[in-house]
């Protein structure tokens, strides 16, 4: 990290903390939107990031992953990472209104391709004034007002679907799959950090948690199946880390990227991308899942904050489609040279 | 950590693919797997006039530890045999951190030229993970040292001119205090070698040392402080020196079956989305011990002592590896127990070598379960369980 992102990271991680968090996570229910704590984030121009240096922006994509960790350690309900996304496909298109560049109207994305003229399960649906969609090859522009209330799900995310009204086409053919495509590459490495965080969390939480409570006389954390069944996650969230690290820095990158399966040497960004998701996504799970073991009943228990994180890991590692589609995608691309 | 190598690491990593290209050829390879000793003296050698060997010793030299992955990566990737090469040059990192002059000369510079290997006594029969428990003695005589005991595992011992040989030197003191390293020749009279096949083709051995005298000049490190050289050997060795990437040649090998072999539903195997899914999941796997290993070169190569980052790095690598091995072993069927040489072998019976060499990786080179505890204890600060 260089000392740029070691600031970012003091930065975010602080405002994180004192902003966000499972206090807040809860207090959002049910829409599942931190309203005040991204008013907050707005004061500091963070929503407008990710666009160029002289739009107000400058942050790289192995910057954003920074933020993007400590937004998903501290599960923050805020839609930083879809927001900083649709900002700089608008950027692009010369659409970048001053309200979403500085946050007063917020930005998402359509993540899954329009159907029948409805967008389902869309991540910010409930909250996003601003929703860029793929429509077979017409890139969107939804401008509807949205409709604040979320369809109640596993992670208490503000979940909506959303049939398309007041949309403009703002790209088409190549173009408009492009853009897209960039999009959610982009999308994928920055939920993949957040899950990161999200997995980071739980192994501390859960650390703490078996140093703490004693049973038979000693620390539970003093058990050797815990201690085994603790030890494996490190490595797990370090390797996510590692990943999706180096798909932000194969997407920062200007050349386009190879893939040589055979030998194990990829720099392909839409290719790190989506093996960051299904990695990070899958290390949460893990990570969730036995640290909620750890906590015995009362990980079960509403009042504990590993269900929250146990939950928003299942929901954000499967937003977009589940994790065997997400490998079959891979595959295409992992394969396309020895098919044909 | 910088995801770009450096100019000379890339110099360094075409040289090193050049040199196997070159070099390796398919007799060395089905030879390795016939004669189960992965080591080959002539491709040690050649190595060696190439320039590439002095860069293999961990420490020493100005190669830096990205480079000596590199080394390695690309020997396990292209299915080399490395386990000789990487046992020697551990030992010349040794040497060189702690010999003296006479060590340098009589053995560093030796085993610099390919034509000579070494390999490690450390296991007995009645202790492996708790090695610091071993009963080999050495005593000391006049100015000689006679060595009595038994060795398990002593894999490439028929290779070797030197055995880096754990002794007890003092049963007074506390285990770890009264253990002392030496070099011994294996020529010294008094050395037994039996070999010990295994599952896997791949031959170790048991040693026996039957008043076994050395001089003083073989002793390695000082007298009843041979668990700080231990110490320095795992620094050196974890993560390094190959097996993080042993499912890369793994997928090459499946893909050219999966290419080829019809499947019952779709036209071939590489259509089936069951295998579609399992190679883009070993893809990830594969990218993740990469990142796992490199990182651990790059705190190397910084300065750093990276005990716990090797531990993650092996336990990820061998654990998925045996997974990855599993899946594949299954969706061969039947054709997926076919060895070398059978008629229909599932690509060409390097699945079923594979299903047979992975359980070992979770064993040797400290089990799964020690590297566990080192993670526990290390990383995480928890209690010590034992
Ligand atoms: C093919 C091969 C090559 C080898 N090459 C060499 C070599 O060249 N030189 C050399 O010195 N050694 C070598 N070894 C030995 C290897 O390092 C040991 O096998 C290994 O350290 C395990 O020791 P062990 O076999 O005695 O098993 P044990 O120590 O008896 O372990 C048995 C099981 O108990 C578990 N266990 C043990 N202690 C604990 C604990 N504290 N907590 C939890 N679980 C525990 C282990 O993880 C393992 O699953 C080789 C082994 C093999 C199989």
């Amino acid at each position: 990290m260089s000392a740029d992102q070691e600031a970012i990271k003091d930065v975010f991680s602080s405002f994180f903390v004192e902003q966000t968090g499972p206090e807040s996570a809860r207090n959002s229910m049910p829409l599942g939107f931190d309203v005040k704590a991204w008013k907050r984030i707005s004061e500091t121009g963070a929503p407008g990031m990710g666009v160029s240096p002289p739009a107000g922006g400058g942050a790289s994509l192995s910057d954003l992953v920074i933020v993007a960790e400590e937004a998903g350690s501290q599960i923050a309900p805020l839609p930083i990472v879809d927001h900083v996304v649709a900002s700089r496909v608008l950027e692009k298109l010369d659409l970048l209104e001053e309200e979403v560049l500085t946050g007063t109207l917020v930005a998402g994305l359509v993540v899954r391709p329009v159907e029948n003229g409805v967008a389902k399960s869309v991540p910010t649906g409930a909250i996003a004034n601003r929703l860029i969609a793929l429509n077979e090859d017409k890139l969107l522009l939804i401008t509807e007002d949205p409709p604040n209330e979320s369809l109640p799900n596993h992670g208490d995310l503000p979940i909506a679907h959303r049939e398309i009204k007041n949309a403009n086409v703002i790209a088409e053919g190549t173009e408009a799959t492009e853009i897209f495509d960039r999009a959610l590459n982009e999308w994928k490495t920055l939920i993949s950090a957040f899950l990161v965080g999200i997995t980071r969390s739980s192994i501390e939480m859960t650390v703490d948690y078996v140093k703490d409570r004693h049973q038979f006389g000693k620390p539970i954390g003093s058990f050797q199946s815990v201690q085994h069944g603790l030890a494996d996650l490190p490595g797990l969230c370090d390797g996510a880390r590692l990943l999706v690290n180096k798909a932000a820095w194969s997407g920062d990158r200007e050349m386009s990227g190879e893939i040589k399966l055979t030998d194990n040497e990829i720099s392909d960004f839409a290719t790190l991308a989506s093996m960051s998701l299904v990695f990070a996504g899958e290390t949460s799970l893990q990570a969730t899942d036995r640290g909620l073991h750890y906590h015995g009943g009362y990980g079960f228990s509403e009042e504990y904050d590993i269900q929250l994180f146990y939950r928003r890991a299942r929901a954000w590692s499967q937003i977009l489609n589940s994790p065997s589609e997400e490998c079959l995608h891979l595959a295409d691309l992992l394969l396309k040279d020895s098919e044909d | 950590m910088d995801f770009e190598l450096s100019e000379k690491a890339i110099d360094f990593r075409s040289q090193v693919k050049k040199f196997i290209e070159n070099n390796l050829t398919s007799e060395i390879i089905s030879n390795m797997h016939k004669t189960g000793t992965f080591n080959d003296k002539s491709f040690n050698e050649a190595l060696a006039s190439e320039g590439l060997l002095a860069g293999a010793v961990p420490g020493y030299g100005d190669r830096d530890p990205v480079e000596l992955y590199l080394l390695f990566n690309e020997l396990e990737k292209a299915g080399a045999p490395y386990d000789g090469l990487a046992v020697t040059m551990l030992v010349a990192g040794i040497i060189n951190a702690v010999g003296t002059e006479f060590h340098h000369e009589e053995i560093l510079k030796k085993l610099l030229t390919g034509k000579h290997n070494c390999c490690l006594g450390y296991s007995e029969p009645d202790y492996g993970s708790d090695v610091a428990s071993i009963t080999t003695k050495a005593e000391k005589v006049g100015d000689k040292w006679i060595i009595n005991g038994q060795k398990m595992w002593t894999t490439m011992a028929h290779e070797s001119d030197w055995v880096l040989l754990l002794t007890r030197t003092n049963s007074e003191v506390p285990k770890h205090k009264g253990m002392t390293m030496f070099m011994v020749p294996m020529a010294t009279p008094g050395i037994e070698i039996q070999p010990v096949p295994t599952m896997a083709s791949e031959r170790t051995n048991a040693t026996f040392y039957d008043n076994v005298e050395v001089e003083d000049q073989w002793r390695l490190g000082e007298v009843d402080d041979g668990w700080s050289v231990m110490g320095i050997a795992l620094a050196l060795e974890r993560g390094v020196m190959g097996g993080t990437n042993p499912a890369v040649p793994l997928l090459k090998h499946v893909l050219n079956w999966a290419e080829t072999t019809p499947s019952k539903n779709e036209s071939l195997m590489i259509n089936n989305t069951l295998m579609r899914e399992r190679i883009a999941r070993t893809a990830i796997i594969n990218q993740v011990g990469q990142l796992l290993t490199l990182r651990a070169a790059w705190i190397a190569a910084t300065g750093g002592m990276p005990g716990v980052e090797g531990s993650m790095a092996k336990i990820y690598a061998s654990e998925e590896y045996q997974k990855v091995v599993g899946w594949f072993q299954q969706m061969a069927g039947a054709e997926g127990l076919l060895s070398f040489g059978a008629e229909d072998a599932a690509a060409s019976g390097w699945i079923d070598y594979d299903a047979r060499h992975a359980p070992v990786t979770t064993i040797y080179g400290g089990t799964s379960e020690i590297n566990r505890n080192n993670i526990a204890e290390r990383h995480l600060g928890l209690p010590r369980s034992r």
